[in-house]
Formats: C-alpha cells, sequence, structure tokens
C-alpha cells in the first residue's frame, strides 16, 4: 500500500511537470531570443535597425536595417493571401455545402496530402518549373521572383484555410439551416446570407492562421525568391523575406558576431508578429466556439 | 423563384470551378514528382552514399539521417507530450496552471519553423555544448513537435467516455491505475495517430535542422548521438540549390522518396484510426 502511495507521487509529479515543460519552451523561447537579439542594441541604434533602409550585413561598416526584409515578408504574404483567402474559403464552402458526401471524403483526403508535402519539395518545384514557367509568361530578367514565393505559399496555405473554415461552416447549428430553408430559401440562399455570416469568425480565424503560416515559411522563399535583400519594388522582382535571411545567412556568421546578434534580432521581430497573429486567430476561434 | 434557383446553380457552379483550381495542382504535384523521379529510383539509390559532389549515387546516409532523427525527436516529445495531456484532462481544475499550459500549446503551434531552428541553435548547440549533432536536432525537432501530440492526445482523452473512469475509481482503484489501465489504452489509437502525424510533419521540415544537425555531405554513417547526420529534407535543398550542373533525375527521385515516407507515415495513421474506430463499442 505503501509503495504504491509512493509511485502513484513520482507519477503525479511527472504528469504535473511535462505540463510545466509546455509552459518553460515557449518562456524559453523567448528568453532565448532575447538574450542573444538584446546585444546587438548595445552597438547598434534600435531605431536603425527597425527603420533602416539597407540590409548590408558585410560591408564595413555593416548596416543591419530591417525594412527590406519586412516588406519582403509582406509583399510576399500579401499576395499569397490575396490568391489563397477566395480560392480556400470557396472551396471550404464547396466542401461543406455542395459537395456529395463521397467526393466529400476524397476533396479532404487531397487536401490532407498537400499539407503533408513538406516545404522543400515544393521550393524545388518552384526551381525546376514554376520560375521558369512564370519567366517566359511575363518575360521576367528572373523567374526566382516575388510572385513565384507568393504562388507556392498560396499553395501551402490552402490546407490550412481550408480545414479551418470548413470546420467553422459544418458547425454552424443545424436549426438556422433548416429555419432558412422553412422560410423558402434556396440552398445556396443559405449557404450566402445564413451559413457564411455565422461561421465568420472562425473563417477570419482561418486567415490569420493562414497568415501565420505564410509569414513563418523558409524553405520555399529562401529557394525561390531570389534572395536579394533590397527594398522591394515590384512583386515580379527578386526579394528576401525576414525568414530567409535568418536561414541563409546563420551559416556564415560568427557566433557572438554583430551579424550573430542582428539575425536573432530578426527572429525575434518574426516571433513576435507572429506570436500577435496567432493571439488574434485564438481569440477569433474562441468567439466561435460560444 | 427561377431567378433565385438560376442564381444557384451559377454559384455552385463557381464553386466547384474554385475546388477545381485548388484541388487539380494537388494532383498534378505528385504526378509531376512520381513520373520524373521513379526513374532514378534504384536499389542503389536508396542503398549507396552519395558520390561524385553528390552529382551521382544515392541518397542512403540522407535516409537513415531523417529516421534517426525521427525516432529521437519520438523518444522525447511522445512521453512529456502524453503526460502534458494526461494533466490537463485527468489531473487539471480550470485553473491558472491549466489554461497557462493551454495558451503555451497554442503558442507552440503558432511559432515558425525558422524560429525553433535558432532556438535549437542557441540552446542546444551553443549554450548545452551539444553541437551540432543528432541530439540537438531531434530535440528541437521534438519541441516542434509537441503541440500536436499534446492536442491529439488530449481529443482522444477526451473522447474516453466519463463512466469508465467512474466505475474503476468506485473499485477501489486509484487515480494513476484509473489512467494507466481504464482511459489510456482506449486512447491509444488516438495518440498513435497524432504522434505519426505530427512526426511526419518533423520528418520533412528543413529549417529547425539547418544549423542545428544537418550536414553538407557526410557519406559515413553517425557512430553516436554526438555526431552529424546527413537528412532527406536538407538534402534536397542543397542538391537543387547548391549543387552546379546536377542531374534533375536524382534530384526528383530524393523529392519523391521523401514525399513517399511522409505519405507513408500518414497513411499508417489514417489506417490506425481507421481501424481502431470500427472497434470501438460505445
Amino acid at each position: 500500500m505503501f509503495r504504491r502511495k509512493i509511485t502513484e507521487t513520482v507519477i503525479e509529479a511527472g504528469i504535473k511537470l511535462s505540463g510545466f515543460i509546455c509552459i518553460g519552451f515557449v518562456v524559453l523561447v523567448f528568453l532565448f531570443l532575447l538574450k542573444d537579439a538584446l546585444p546587438l542594441f548595445r552597438v547598434y541604434p534600435a531605431g536603425k535597425f527597425l527603420w533602416g533602409l539597407k540590409w548590408l550585413p558585410v560591408s564595413e561598416p555593416p548596416q543591419f536595417g530591417m525594412m527590406p526584409l519586412l516588406l519582403g515578408s509582406v509583399y510576399v504574404t500579401v499576395g499569397a493571401i490575396f490568391l489563397c483567402v477566395p480560392l480556400g474559403v470557396g472551396a471550404a464552402m464547396f466542401i461543406a455545402e455542395v459537395a456529395p458526401k463521397s467526393l466529400k471524403h476524397v476533396l479532404k483526403a487531397l487536401v490532407e496530402i498537400l499539407a503533408s508535402i513538406p516545404s522543400v519539395v515544393l521550393g524545388f518545384i518552384g526551381i525546376v518549373w514554376l520560375g521558369p514557367f512564370l519567366k517566359n509568361m511575363f518575360g521576367l530578367a528572373t523567374g526566382m521572383c516575388g510572385l513565384t514565393g507568393s504562388l507556392l505559399l498560396a499553395f501551402m496555405a490552402l490546407p490550412t484555410i481550408i480545414s479551418i473554415s470548413e470546420d467553422a461552416l459544418v458547425s454552424v447549428p443545424r436549426s438556422c439551416k433548416e429555419a432558412a430553408y422553412g422560410l423558402g430559401a434556396t440552398r445556396w440562399q443559405t449557404l450566402w446570407r445564413i451559413i457564411l455570416p455565422s461561421a465568420a469568425s472562425g473563417i477570419l480565424a482561418a486567415i490569420m492562421l493562414g497568415i501565420g503560416r505564410v509569414i513563418g515559411e523558409t524553405m520555399v522563399v529562401m529557394m525561390v525568391t531570389g534572395n536579394a535583400p533590397v527594398i522591394p519594388t515590384s512583386i515580379l522582382r527578386p526579394l528576401r523575406t525576414l525568414t530567409a535571411t535568418i536561414a541563409g545567412e546563420m551559416g556564415e556568421t560568427v557566433s557572438g558576431s554583430e551579424h550573430y546578434f542582428a539575425l536573432f534580432a530578426v527572429g525575434l521581430v518574426l516571433l513576435i508578429i507572429t506570436f500577435l497573429i496567432n493571439l488574434f486567430a485564438d481569440v477569433m476561434l474562441r468567439k466561435a466556439r460560444r | 423563384m427561377s431567378r433565385a434557383r438560376t442564381t444557384q446553380k451559377i454559384a455552385f457552379a463557381a464553386l466547384a470551378a474554385i475546388t477545381l483550381i485548388v484541388v487539380a495542382p494537388i494532383v498534378l504535384t505528385i504526378l509531376y514528382i512520381v513520373f520524373n523521379g521513379l526513374g532514378a529510383i534504384s536499389w542503389e539509390f536508396l542503398s549507396q552514399p552519395p558520390r561524385h559532389g553528390m552529382r551521382e549515387g544515392g541518397i542512403f546516409p540522407a535516409l537513415v539521417g531523417t529516421i534517426l532523427l525521427i525516432a529521437g525527436a519520438m523518444l522525447f516529445s511522445l512521453p512529456v507530450g502524453i503526460f502534458a495531456a494526461v494533466y490537463l484532462v485527468e489531473y487539471a481544475q480550470d485553473n491558472f496552471f491549466s489554461r497557462l499550459i493551454k495558451l503555451s500549446i497554442v503558442n507552440l503551434s503558432g511559432i515558425p519553423s525558422i524560429i525553433y531552428g535558432l532556438f535549437g541553435f542557441t540552446v542546444f548547440v551553443v549554450f548545452l555544448r551539444f553541437g551540432t549533432c543528432i541530439l540537438s536536432g531531434a530535440l528541437t525537432l521534438a519541441i516542434m513537435s509537441l503541440p500536436v501530440i499534446v492536442t491529439t492526445t488530449k481529443e482522444a482523452l477526451e473522447a474516453v467516455p466519463r463512466s469508465f473512469r467512474e466505475i474503476s475509481l468506485s473499485l477501489g482503484a486509484t487515480k494513476w491505475q484509473t489512467v494507466r489501465y481504464c482511459v489510456l489504452p482506449h486512447a491509444l489509437p488516438g495518440i498513435l495517430t497524432g504522434t505519426v502525424l505530427s512526426l511526419s510533419r518533423a520528418a520533412g521540415e528543413t529549417a529547425p535542422i539547418l544549423f542545428t544537425v544537418a550536414a553538407f555531405y557526410l557519406p559515413r554513417l553517425p557512430r553516436s548521438v554526438f555526431d552529424q547526420v546527413m537528412a532527406l529534407p536538407y538534402h534536397l535543398y542543397v542538391i537543387s540549390t547548391q549543387v552546379p550542373n546536377m542531374p534533375l533525375p536524382i534530384s526528383f527521385a530524393t523529392g519523391l522518396v521523401l514525399v513517399v515516407l511522409v505519405f507513408l507515415m500518414n497513411l499508417v495513421s489514417i489506417v490506425l484510426r481507421w481501424h481502431y474506430r470500427k472497434k470501438k463499442q460505445w
């Protein structure tokens, strides 16, 4: 009896500890990024980092203006969202309300397959097919540009947007639908005027999570957007995002150098952006569930 | 009335068209990789190291590396993830601590993979002095797959009827005995599904292993957890961007193996889910 009690106490402690570890990791991620980002501002003014227009980490003296990278991320993300929101929400509407049951399963399975394709594979396809294709189509100097990235990122964000929007559409109470049908509304009228507005906060959450996914994606943008850390003037030109900068330059820096700290500062900015986006999405999801 | 019907027809046709625009590229992408990659796949390709600056030979070390990384990540994230979920569902009251855990899980799942890469580098490689090695990479991937494991385990535990617990407790079993013998066995399929799913994501990730483990070219196999390894996703990145005059069939075949690996893991999780759902009696 006594021994069993000890076992019980030990295991419960372990269980509690695991919960604590989850919290610990979030705190640790923030702390360790802060620890390696803040030293930058001892040698480089924070204002120049945030608003500087030039990212020249290896010139003499180096310049760490984050603006080109931030704008690069914004350009690619906006492009991707314009493409994938209408497509994703439309497809979700079709899967939730229009498609017959057997087709529904096939479509959902395909979307899950898309979600499972590793990003590096899509980046590879961007290099060998999509980039050259767009180059010929628009007569560009290079196919490695913002648009190629946007298209691939839109593709990658689709599963997130579709599955969460579909959940939101399906979870609209049956009674709402039936009331509309009872009043003589067609299926489309019900879908457009009753179901879609009722699912609005869930769909908004889906879009926010999609944006979070796009802005944090690394490999695709590193492989296909041309890696040019300049202020982007057009989505048809090479540019570079926050994520690609970290991934591309981290290997070349000396640990503890100004450049090293600058990359962690970029990471910190990225973390704060995604944190805010996810927080907003979480609030929306909670609202949808109520 | 007939105008409303026409509108409906047009609207549904538009939705079908949108869905086709979404779905067609998925099918085409898969076919594109399969057709271009299949030709270069052979037993030699899977069992030989790369040669001649990676322009010839196979992907054996990268394949082994990825499998080791997945196994390592699982070793760590499975116990922590399951215990954390058990805590949330079976032990915790709705208090500040448990809400903080849930909030943390949501946040962890939203952190971009490259941030995990930075974190893994500064903590495991530099701070704890593991160096770039399997241990650092596996731990980084483990932290990344934690949210999915916790969330799916939580759902699986919540799906076990309350009465199971009440009966066990009423027979004099302790809380842990109830969880261990009455709840966990029934939640196991759901837990496995989630685990396999999260690990299949980890298998395809490149950004977290960039600075923590991945070797550019290392034909021999690792001897301990403190060795570097090659990994499939990173290998594909390297041969498609860093190696000039790379023969495309090898790149395609590498991509195909990666896709198939991830796909097989997904399939296992789907079959598990389907198999056990059939057997469930409640």
